[in-house]
């Protein structure tokens, strides 16, 4: 068992596809709130799969596409201090600010560097003890637990010298807001790597309010499939409700020391979501206990007026109230070697998926 | 950004493992797993840098033969369409 390949197994994706046509009566229209999933869906030809009535729609679960080009201004303005190392997921680096990127910083001589883990930006900060060690803390749940066990191993190895950036986020009041803006969907398929640490009781919530059903969905195209497949049950049978198909990792109770690390290190703020605009209690901030490791706290900086681009929409496309072949700029100024918005940037943006995958 | 792999535990160091991912090596933090639930040999989800939690062998079982239940249904739909001639999906 490799918990790969027997996912992606032909005959067996036949059979769900078939099974799926079977029982599918009525339209559905489907939102994948993660990125992860919008990148499955096109790269394994999903839709194809699926009966005409079926349609999948991408939402506002991919980090870099969702977040204030403002953070990129702020980052850009740390990367020109003289004495900082900006450390950062590849995800950011070539995400447009106002004026610049990261990746164009770095070409000028800023010390921009590409780190898989908060735990390698911890070793430069052992290495450059007089230096500044920003860590571009961005993602969901399933990446700030990680962000919250380095400030505590910083705090425990006494490098004082490190400092987080939170754009840290939460996935529910997005999943919520879509509904309550007027975005017309049947269901949701839930994020898998984000369930897997907050567990499942968070979504209660959407069919109790909203009458919409949630699958905590793998990533291979059976796992997609299978979800779809308990989607459409749910809708025909028309008893929403929140349901774990991604049992494999994704627990009722989700991580409960993964959840402790968040809590302890992390405190809710009112954020900004393009597309969706500021939702109440929906970022992470670095709680007072550990302000000496927040940049934000701890390092003064002028950052340049935010611009953002004219023509993309980006924003409508994360609401699901958009295609990105509707855009004017799609796959003519907006390419991914030369993107003009978030969503073409990132892998897992719904205009790079469609892009690489589609072309249309 | 969430993208996160299935790993094999090699060897632990204290909080940390050395996990196989495919043929490569990498070193990763378990600190959020309960040590005693984990034993060489078993697979992780890894995410930068971190185990975030074991992957259930039982659960990713019963999910597999719940599959193979599709294919005989599937199977089934196929000679009926054959006996009537007829399409169903």
């Amino acid at each position: 068992m490799q918990y790969i390949d027997e996912y992606r197994d032909k005959e067996k994706i036949i059979s769900l596809s078939n099974r799926i046509k079977f029982e599918s009566r009525s339209p559905l229209r489907i939102m994948e709130v993660c990125g992860g999933h919008t990148m499955a869906i096109q790269r394994f030809g999903i839709p194809s799969l699926l009966p005409e009535h079926i349609e999948l729609v991408s939402g506002p679960g991919c980090p870099v596409c969702v977040t204030d080009r403002g953070y990129i201004d702020k980052a850009i303005a740390y990367a020109r201090q003289s004495d900082v190392i900006i450390t950062t997921f590849g995800d950011l680096i070539r995400v447009p600010g106002s004026s610049s990127t990261l990746d164009r910083e770095k070409a000028m001589g800023a010390d921009v560097r590409i780190v898989y883990s908060i735990l390698d930006a911890l070793t430069i900060a052992k290495k450059n003890r007089k230096k500044k060690i920003i860590f571009l803390g961005i993602g969901f749940e399933t990446t700030s637990p990680g962000t919250a066990a380095g400030i505590i191993k910083a705090q425990m190895a006494g490098l004082f010298n490190f400092y987080v950036l939170s754009a840290h986020k939460i996935m529910p009041p997005p999943m919520a807001a879509l509904i309550e803006q007027g975005v017309k969907i049947d269901g949701y398929l839930g994020p898998g790597h984000v369930s897997t640490i907050t567990g499942s009781a968070m979504y209660q919530f959407i069919p109790e309010r909203f009458n919409l059903g949630v699958v905590i969905s793998g990533f291979e195209p059976l796992d997609i499939l299978q979800s779809i497949y308990m989607l459409v049950l749910q809708h025909e049978n028309k008893q929403p409700k929140v349901e774990i198909q991604y049992n494999r990792v994704v627990r009722p109770e989700g991580n409960i020391k993964a959840l402790e690390l968040l809590d302890e290190v992390f405190e809710l703020r009112d954020d900004w979501w393009r597309g969706l605009g500021i939702l109440p209690a929906s970022g992470m901030a670095i709680r007072p206990k550990y302000e000496s490791f927040d940049a934000e706290k701890q390092i003064p900086v002028q950052v340049e007026p935010t611009r953002e681009d004219k023509g993309c929409i980006c924003g409508k496309i994360l609401k699901g109230i958009a295609n990105p072949s509707d855009c004017k700029l799609f796959g003519k100024a907006c390419t991914p070697a030369d993107p003009a918005g978030a969503c073409m940037v990132s892998n897992e943006g719904a205009c790079a998926a469609h892009y690489r995958f589609k072309k249309s | 950004m969430c993208l996160s792999v299935p790993a094999q535990i090699v060897s632990f160091d204290g909080d940390m493992a050395q996990c196989a991912v495919g043929g490569v090596i990498t070193h990763a933090s378990i600190q959020m797993i309960a040590h005693e639930d984990l034993k060489i040999g078993d697979f992780v989800l890894l995410h930068t840098g971190f185990a975030l939690q074991k992957i259930s062998e039982e659960e990713a079982v019963a999910t597999l033969a719940l599959f193979e239940e599709f294919e005989t249904f599937n199977q089934s739909l196929d000679e009926e369409e054959k006996k009537t001639g007829q399409r169903i999906v």
